[in-house]
């Protein structure tokens, strides 16, 4: 890696870094827990570089390590985003409808 | 050509990731800001799969299934009442994938990767490993597998510190001799344990705290991987996991007015059992059916819930006896105290499940001025958020944490499973106050017989 990638890659990692901090002190407390699994989630992007190690097969071993990150970060990628969904989906400002219906 | 289409999906990837976490500012816009999120992902996934690198996909193939399986599973089953589990579960997953990576990088390319990748490297497999045991050991706690009280012996803290800087040292030692495997992997295991032995002394109701420390951990081992293989959307994504965990940890920490610090190596809840001294006084304890006549005649009603209610799944029952209140013309509000569960925000969604709407759910600051014109203010399952020892007395351990101020309202009953202490082992004086009526029970059967009691008031 030559200097200049470092140092463009360190530009990235403090340019996101200050981004992240404003983006996400925004987030109501309303909304902590969904935000927790939805920043999972995303960070399960991890993925493609196990994706990498698992399809690159240079040896079994580093198949079988990419096999399990593979594995791990699906997992979170696709647990997280439904379970933000599903968390998501529950939050309404107004009552429904359907709970009206227990008025007498 | 490739390489610029790949590229390209990265940055889109980025890019919604960012306007995905932006519509998080507001409910309406969250699930649309989480499509978003979900497009990106499968943009890079997609342009991952066309990298040349990649040669075989056998692998590839049976993990994606098996992954997505597994998730979706958890994604459609768990339910609300387990997220903090589900979230420390998924901290551990994706600490694992970044620290597995890692050793791949390493076992694959020893020192040719180089000063700079190796510092990476082992800074991912540092941080990524001892992230994923202390996730394990979290979520064996909040699933009750281990006691959620504190794990502590003597000179606990000197041993687990010496650890640190023992790993630490191995990790330096390692940077200027590359070549050695042997410290890398010992490095890996020092890790291991460190995890284990760091989150065993932490209480159960200190683990809003430590599950958003841990999910900063493992956002910051995914942008170590992205540096490791100099990948931007995963420098991108992983800061921002581990920036959001982080501001997460701060605002927990001033929830509770105390350090990270003091989190961490405080072993807190074990070390006051001795000074507890009882206040003096005593509890009264009040009947279902007189409570619902103060509930029925009420102006203004103000629930606070706590982890009590989560474990006794009572919010569906808390809002139907809600429902009754309101029908009678009485107003409603929730008192939500931002460390009141296993997570931050732990309430909010258990209420929201139970279709709470949200404008009913109110901050420290915006409930506290209002106790005084509220009726009774009904504390569901929780202890510490209301302990006025907080405010009044300077020697308390928990001295200066902002509270929930049920004791000023004309009246407070609080559901408690029976008399003993809260999980922080506290004496609590709200208890004793005038103000203060006990209704003794399973939170849920006492909601539902208030609510039927209410409905015939």
């Amino acid at each position: 890696m030559t200097s200049e990638t470092l140092i463009a890659t360190i530009y990235v990692f403090i340019l996101a870094a200050f981004l992240g901090y404003q983006v996400i002190s925004r987030v109501p407390p309303l909304l902590h827990t969904p935000l927790m699994s939805a920043t999972n989630a995303i960070s399960g992007i991890s993925l493609v570089g196990s994706l990498v190690t698992a399809g690159a097969h240079q040896t079994t071993v580093s198949a079988i390590l990419g096999f399990v990150a593979v594995v791990c970060s699906t997992t979170n990628v696709v647990g997280g985003f439904v379970i933000t969904d599903r968390m998501l989906k529950m939050f309404k400002r107004k009552t429904t409808p359907t709970t009206k219906k227990n008025k007498v | 050509m490739k390489t610029y289409f790949v590229e390209f999906s990265y940055l889109l990837a980025s890019i919604l990731f960012v306007l995905g976490l932006r519509g998080m500012s507001n409910p309406e816009t969250a699930r649309r800001g989480m499509h978003l999120a979900e497009f990106g992902m499968a943009a890079a996934v997609v342009g991952t799969l066309l990298q040349k690198e990649i040669v075989s996909y056998e692998w590839i193939i049976a993990g994606l299934l098996l992954g997505s399986t597994i998730g979706l599973a958890m994604g459609v089953w768990v339910p609300m009442t387990a997220m903090p589990q589900r979230t420390a579960l998924s901290h551990a997953f994706g600490a694992l994938a970044a620290s597995l990576v890692g050793v791949s990088e390493y076992y694959l390319h020893g020192a040719n990767l180089g000063e700079f990748r190796i510092c990476a490297v082992g800074f991912e497999v540092l941080l990524g490993s001892l992230t994923t045991t202390g996730s394990l050991i979290a979520f064996s706690k909040l699933q009750g597998l281990v006691p959620g009280t504190p794990l502590i012996y003597k000179g606990q803290n000197i041993f687990n510190l010496s650890l640190l800087a023992v790993t630490i040292a191995c990790f330096l030692l390692f940077l200027f001799n590359p070549g050695t495997a042997l410290l890398f992997y010992l490095m890996l295991g020092l890790a291991f344990i460190f995890g284990v032995l760091l989150v065993m002394p932490i209480g159960a109701a200190d683990m809003p705290v430590v599950i958003s420390l841990l999910n900063s951990y493992a956002g910051l081992a995914s942008a170590a991987t992205g540096f490791a293989i100099s990948n931007n959307v995963l420098i991108i994504a992983g800061t921002l996991d581990g920036g959001s965990g982080f501001i997460l940890s701060l605002v927990m920490c001033r929830a509770m007015n105390r350090s990270i610090t003091n989190v961490l190596f405080g072993a807190f809840g074990s070390v006051q059992e001795s000074r507890t001294e009882s206040t003096g006084g005593t509890m009264r304890e009040v009947h279902s059916e007189d409570v619902a006549v103060q509930l029925a005649y009420a102006r203004q009603v103000v629930f606070v819930p706590g982890y009590g209610m989560a474990t006794a799944q009572a919010q569906h029952a808390l809002r139907e006896l809600a429902t009754a209140l309101e029908d009678r013309g009485v107003t409603v509000k929730y008192a939500i105290h931002p460390v009141a569960g296993r997570m931050p925000g732990h309430m909010n969604v258990l209420l929201a499940e139970a279709n709470v709407p949200y404008s009913q759910l109110y901050e420290l600051d915006q409930i506290n001025p209002e106790f005084p014109s509220t009726d009774v203010a009904v504390v569901v399952g929780a202890n510490d958020v209301v302990n006025p020892d907080a405010r009044d007395n300077p020697n308390s351990p928990i001295a200066g944490m902002p509270i929930v101020e049920v004791d000023k309202a004309r009246s407070v009953v609080v559901l408690k499973r029976g008399r003993g202490k809260g999980f922080s082992g506290l004496e609590n004086p709200l208890f004793y106050k005038q103000n203060c009526e006990m209704l003794y029970g399973d939170a849920k059967d006492s909601i539902v017989q208030l609510a039927g009691a209410v409905r015939n008031a």
